[in-house]
C-alpha cells in the first residue's frame, strides 16, 4: 500500500512540475498530491504533519531541502525525497503560498498534565540549565515567523519525534540552531513541550 | 542601596569561595567550563558568532560591544530598569563575575555585520550620524557613540548592529529603558532623541551604522 501510494505521489511530481505555474488557480493536482498525506484540508495525519497556516517561508525552504536531501530524517527521506524530486522552484513557492493561507486548527492530542510544564519551559526555557525560551524565536504565540516554523497546534507525536530527530543528528546540515537546542532537552521536556504545543493555535 | 549591594556580592561569593579553597586548580577549570556553556547558550540567540540573529523579534548583535555597556544593560535587566521579560530569565541567575566574564568575552569579538540593510539609506544615514538634525533637535550621534559607532562605557557600539533592532529599540525607548523612576540611568540621555527622529530618520542611521565594521 505505502509503495503504491509512493509511486503515485512520484508519478503525481513528475506530472505536476511540467504545468505552468500561471496556470496555479485552477490546478488542483499538486495541492491532491500533498493532501494523500497530509490530509484533505492540509490540517495534518498521523507522521505527516500539518501544513495549514505554516510560514510561507518555511514551507517552501523544507520543500527545497527535500529535494536537496538535507532534510534527513526517515519520513523525509522515506517520502518527501521522492515527492520534491521533480517540483521546480516555482512550484515550491506556489505550494507554499497556497498552505500558509490556509486556516490551521490544532491537534490537540498532547498529554493535557504535561501542558502547563510545556508552557514554562516554552516561554522560560530554563537560565540555570543554559536552555533557551523557544517563544524568542518562535513568538509568544508559537506562531512562527518567516523561515522559522509555526508551531502551535501540530501534532504531539509530530513535535515529538521532530524534537527527538534534532537531538539524534538528522537535519544537521540546516543552518539553525536546533540540533543544539534539542540535544540538551530530556524525554521528559520534550513530551511536554509537544504537549503544550498541541494545545496551541 | 550600597548595603544590599554589598550583601548581594558576599551571598553570590560564598560558594565560589568554598569550592575554591577546597582545589584552586578544580575551581579555575570548572568556571571555565561553566563559562563555555554560558557563551554557547547566549550564542544560540545571539547567533553562533554573536553577530545578531532574527528570531521572532530582532536579536542584538553583542560582538565588540563594549563591556560595560553589556554590564549595565544586565543588570538594567535583573533590576527591571530595562524592561524584558526574556533577558530577565537569562540575567538574573547569572553571578556578578559571570556578567563580567561575559561581558568581556563579547566585547573581544570581532564578528563581521550582516550587512543586510538597504545601501540607499546609508547615506542620508551618514549625514544623520554626523551632523545630527538641528531643525528637530537630534544632536549628531557621532558626538557619544563616536566616530567609529563603536561606543564608549556605558554608551553601546552601534557599528555592525541589526538595522531591524536599533528601530525597534528607538520606537520604543519610553516603554522598554529607564523603567524604575526611583533609580534613573543613562538612558535618559537617549530618551528625547528617540522622539524627535522621525521613522525614516531612524532606519536611514539604522542602515548606516549596521554596515559599519
Amino acid at each position: 500500500m505505502i509503495k503504491l501510494v509512493r509511486s503515485k505521489i512520484a508519478i503525481l511530481a513528475i506530472v505536476s512540475s511540467t504545468i505552468p505555474s500561471w496556470a496555479m488557480d485552477l490546478d488542483t493536482v499538486k495541492f491532491r498530491n500533498c493532501t494523500w498525506c497530509h490530509g484533505e484540508s492540509a490540517q495534518g495525519y498521523a507522521p505527516a504533519p500539518r501544513l495549514a497556516g505554516q510560514t510561507e517561508r518555511y514551507i517552501e525552504n523544507q520543500l527545497l531541502s527535500f529535494r536537496a536531501h538535507t532534510r534527513d530524517n526517515p519520513f523525509s527521506k522515506q517520502y518527501m525525497w521522492d515527492a520534491t524530486a521533480n517540483l521546480s522552484s516555482r512550484s515550491a513557492h506556489d505550494l507554499a503560498i497556497y498552505f500558509s493561507t490556509l486556516t490551521p486548527k490544532a491537534a490537540n492530542d498532547g498529554d493535557k498534565e504535561l501542558a502547563n510544564a510545556g508552557r514554562t519551559l516554552y516561554e522560560n526555557g530554563n537560565p540555570d540549565a543554559n536552555t533557551v525560551a523557544c517563544a524568542v524565536c518562535h513568538g509568544p504565540n508559537a506562531q512562527g515567523i518567516r523561515d522559522i516554523p509555526r508551531l502551535g497546534g501540530l501534532s504531539y507525536y509530530y513535535l515529538k519525534r521532530k524534537l527527538e530527530q534534532w537531538g539524534e543528528g538528522y537535519h544537521a546540515a540546516a543552518k539553525s540552531p536546533m540540533p543544539q537546542i534539542a540535544s540538551k532537552l530530556s524525554a521528559n521536556q520534550i513530551e511536554a513541550l509537544a504537549s503544550y504545543l498541541s494545545f496551541g493555535k | 542601596m550600597k548595603l544590599i549591594n554589598l550583601r548581594r556580592v558576599l551571598l553570590a561569593a560564598i560558594p565560589i569561595i568554598v569550592i575554591c579553597t577546597a582545589d584552586r586548580a578544580e575551581c579555575a577549570a570548572s568556571s571555565q567550563q561553566a563559562l563555555h556553556a554560558k557563551i554557547e547558550y547566549c550564542n544560540t540567540c545571539h547567533g553562533l558568532s554573536a553577530q545578531g540573529y532574527r528570531g521572532f523579534y530582532p536579536i542584538p548583535r553583542l560582538a565588540g560591544q563594549q563591556t560595560q555597556y553589556i554590564e549595565n544593560q544586565l543588570r538594567a535587566f535583573i533590576e527591571r530598569r530595562r524592561k524584558n521579560s526574556y533577558m530577565y530569565n537569562v540575567a538574573h541567575v547569572l553571578s556578578p563575575e559571570m556578567q563580567t566574564a561575559l561581558a568581556k568575552y563579547f566585547n573581544a569579538l570581532n564578528s563581521k555585520p550582516l550587512r543586510d540593510a538597504p545601501r540607499t539609506l546609508v547615506d542620508k544615514g551618514k549625514t544623520i550620524y554626523e551632523e545630527g538634525d538641528p531643525n528637530s533637535n537630534v544632536p549628531a550621534c557621532m558626538a557619544c557613540h563616536g566616530g567609529e559607532a563603536k561606543g564608549q562605557q556605558e554608551i553601546p557600539r552601534l557599528a555592525g548592529q541589526l538595522p531591524d533592532y536599533i528601530f525597534n529599540k528607538l520606537v520604543n525607548w519610553n516603554k522598554e529603558r529607564g523603567q524604575d523612576e526611583r533609580r534613573p540611568d543613562i538612558s535618559a540621555i537617549m530618551l528625547p532623541t528617540s522622539h524627535n527622529l522621525s521613522k525614516a530618520q531612524i532606519q536611514a542611521v539604522a542602515a548606516y551604522v549596521s554596515q559599519l565594521q
